[in-house]
């Protein structure tokens, strides 16, 4: 049997379900699967059609944090705790903004879970509102691009930072364009007790406004320009990262997507791509990635 | 072994000998000595192999403990007020999910204005969530009704949330004598926790999943059923722990000197004393009074309620919380329950947030009732005469 | 009618596969068994998984479940021999006058 699909509802071309598939299977199906409201528990879990191999909860958008914890507290308690690994698959909405209360609860106290988080950059189950994760200047329905807007004005928070100050033994951020990587990375995870997070860039081709051609390439492209840095954290320590032999320029990344391409014209435009350009310059400079 | 201890003590003693696997909570007055008491049985090794885990926040305690629970524990949370609004969200889901987590409420008013003190407007405001909700009257109410809690919620016939409602302040800092259980009594009522579904390798089920138009309503109509089934469970099992303990707290309802009165006060929860006090009272001095207490809110026994009020020209109904805009909460049921009887019903609110209730005032509303000085509609009482301001 | 089965606090075993996603898109992916030097990329990349691979007469290759082929090129994308090729469905093969 398979762990994850086939016959689930993404898109054709979505990025996450290669992280899903990937992640279970670094696991060996040996998982409990706890998920949090949004895309992957839509095209998943509808019921008398789910397409989950593994055991599989979901409960709220905001709770899968605390959810896994329970789970985890629950084995213990019941001298199961050699069973499975348990695995939180969640949005970066549900990540980033509505459940870092329980996250970071979760990683407070030490859970032994790791937190998947597959980031596509905004609210895209509900067709593309702007989260905490949604890059400067990416058109969405709540930052949409007008006279005086170019799309969202402000960061991308850094949440494999505020992981790591959370103390937890592991923390590392992947792309689904390095499937290999990733999955060396859930490995290396399950190897240590406590929490662990693993944020996993997955492109959204309705929200971003590419196809399928464009999945692997533009999340490849996220990575070599370095607005993406691959990185990779061991008990606070930055341990690894993905060097670049030639850094590419951001405009690269941006211009094959439609939610940037107002970018090029509007009147506020450069600044915006200035700003990406100073965040990768930024990335290149604190995580030494320019080989 | 009878004792002179808190609420708080008698609950947390109960919930112990329920041999928990999870204790999931965040602290918050009047509930926070319930968990501080069990944290202290954690930190002494008295809690077997159970885990018992401070949350991040009361939304964070109650779904861990729907984790906890579906992933096969016996899983207990506490809570009050603001920290049940909080946990509504989960609560809703647990109910959908049909997983048998018990709650004990410290009963306490809702903010704003910010007040720990008691009334019962907090778990009133989650009665519709698909939560069995039982009132008690004392401390060896509650301490006796944790384990029958567990044993209900987790019938295959039920598997729904029980909540133990309790008033914060009133009942769970006071000292009353309780008859402690002890563990042999206990573990003869209540077995080992058999889940009938759990997350588990060997055997994959998915959880939690959302169901289309063609689905939804069932599920929904299905918790109605085993609510209903609840009803006779919880009768069942009330009968039983009469037999093992010679506690008799009566079914779903306790209607007592009902048969002939002119009027019967209605109440839930700790007033219950008082109101027996009074009602027993003016039966001395020759007036035909009644009570029914209402045990059971959910499922709400209404042929239990129409029943006992069969006879009673007048009922009186004393209410400690409001649904704003409309006929208070108990007075709602209780009217629909006894629709077509010839009865009028007196609504009185009192009360809120604290404030005293004497024993003045109880007879006062009762001989008030009686001697026709009043209209059957909603009335406040213990209230000061104000003017709103606006500054 | 028969009663509807409802199953109360789990759904029943995976069902998923009975959806056949394959006719979402209007091109399915083929891949050259000659072509191909069964490196596993397309396996690893494919979102549904609608790739597997084969073993025939010594010859290791990938094939493609058109039951479930959403169409999506990412296959396409990752091959490095390009030894996959996309289709048009016939049915949407229609002459725009």
């Amino acid at each position: 049997m398979n762990y994850f699909g086939p016959g689930h509802g993404a898109c054709p071309g979505c990025g996450f379900p290669i992280a899903i598939r990937g992640a279970i299977e670094a696991l060996d199906g040996k998982v409990i699967a706890v998920n949090s409201t949004g895309c992957l528990e839509i095209v998943s879990s509808m019921y008398g059609r789910n397409t989950w191999g593994v055991p599989y909860i979901h409960s709220l958008f905001e709770n899968a944090g605390a959810v896994a914890a329970g789970i985890e507290t629950a084995l213990k308690a019941l001298k199961r705790d050699k069973e499975a690994h348990v695995v939180v698959f969640a949005g970066d909405g549900a990540t980033f903004d509505i459940g870092i209360g329980t996250l970071s609860g979760m990683m407070d106290r030490d859970h032994n879970v790791i937190y998947i988080c597959y980031d596509n950059e905004a609210y895209q189950n509900t067709g593309n509102q702007q989260s905490m994760a949604t890059p400067p200047g990416a058109r969405t329905t709540t930052t949409p691009v007008g006279k005086l807007q170019p799309g969202k004005i402000g960061k991308k928070k850094d949440m494999v930072e505020i992981a790591v100050a959370h103390n937890i033994p592991y923390a590392a951020s992947a792309s689904i364009a390095y499937p290999k990587d990733f999955q060396r990375k859930v490995k290396r995870a399950s190897e240590f007790e406590g929490s662990k997070y693993i944020q996993v860039h997955a492109p959204c081709v309705t929200g971003w406004g590419i196809d399928g051609k464009l999945t692997v390439e533009v999340a490849r492209l996220a990575v070599e320009t370095g607005l993406y840095p691959l990185v990779e954290y061991e008990h606070g320590k930055l341990v690894k990262v993905r060097k670049l032999k030639q850094r590419k320029p951001v405009e690269e990344y941006l211009k094959i997507q439609r939610r940037f391409r107002h970018l090029f014209k509007h009147e506020m435009g450069k600044d915006i791509l200035d700003q990406l350009q100073r965040i990768a310059d930024e990335n290149a400079e604190k995580y030494g990635l320019d080989a | 072994m009878r004792k002179v201890v808190r609420g708080f003590y008698a609950i947390a003693e109960a919930v112990r000998l329920s041999r928990p696997n999870v204790i999931a909570a965040y602290p918050i007055t009047p509930q926070t000595e319930i968990v501080e008491n069990l944290a202290e049985m954690y930190a002494n090794g008295e809690l077997g192999d159970a885990e018992y885990v401070t949350a991040e926040s009361e939304f964070g305690a109650a779904s861990m403990v729907l984790g906890a629970s579906a992933a096969g524990a016996r899983a207990f949370t506490a809570t009050s007020s603001q920290g049940l609004l909080l946990m509504t969200e989960v609560l809703y889901n647990a109910a959908g999910m049909r997983l048998p987590i018990v709650l004990v409420v410290a009963n306490r008013s809702v903010s704003a204005p910010l007040s720990i003190w008691n009334d019962i407007q907090d778990s009133i405001s989650v009665r519709d969530a698909g939560i069995i909700q039982l009132y008690v009257e004392s401390n060896q109410e509650a301490h006796d009704m944790l384990p029958l809690a567990f044993k209900v919620a987790e019938n295959r016939d039920v598997l729904l949330p029980f909540m133990i409602c309790v008033d914060g302040f009133k009942l769970t800092h006071a000292y009353e004598p309780v008859d402690l259980l002890d563990q042999e009594t206990v573990d003869k009522f209540l077995p080992p926790y058999e889940p009938a579904v759990k997350l588990d390798v060997n055997s994959p089920v998915a959880m939690g999943c959302y169901a289309p138009p063609p689905y939804y309503m069932e599920f929904r109509v299905a918790m109605e059923c085993a609510m209903e089934r609840a009803s006779r469970v919880m009768l069942e099992e009330f009968e039983r722990w009469y037999e093992l303990t010679g506690r008799n707290w009566g079914g779903h309802v306790v209607a007592e000197n009902c048969e002939d009165a002119e009027v019967v006060v209605v109440a839930m929860g700790s007033v219950v004393a008082l109101v027996r006090e009074v009602v027993n009272r003016m039966r001395e001095g020759g007036k035909k009074v009644g009570l029914l207490k209402i045990r059971t809110y959910r499922p709400f026994p209404s042929e239990d309620v129409r029943k006992a009020l069969e006879n009673a020209g007048k009922v009186i109904v004393i209410e400690r919380a409001l649904s704003i805009g409309a006929e208070p909460p108990v007075t709602a049921d209780v009217k629909s329950a006894i629709f077509g009887l010839d009865a009028e019903v007196y609504p009185v609110v009192m009360g809120l947030g604290g404030r005293d209730i004497p024993r003045e005032l109880v007879e006062k509303v009762i001989d008030d009732v009686m001697e026709g000085k009043v209209k059957p509609e909603k009335r406040f009482e213990g209230l000061n005469e104000f003017e709103e301001v606006i500054p | 009618m028969a009663k509807m089965k409802l199953y109360i606090g789990a759904s029943n075993p995976p069902m998923s596969s009975e959806m056949k996603t394959g006719d979402w898109g209007t091109e399915l992916a083929y891949i050259d068994k000659e072509k191909c030097i069964a490196c596993g990329q397309c396996i690893t990349f494919c979102p549904e998984p609608a790739t597997s691979m084969v073993e025939e007469d010594d010859k290791k290759y990938a094939v493609v479940n058109h039951d479930y082929c959403k169409g999506c090129w990412i296959c396409f994308t990752v091959c490095p021999v390009d030894a996959i090729e996309m289709r048009t469905k016939d049915i949407y093969k229609v002459e725009v006058c």
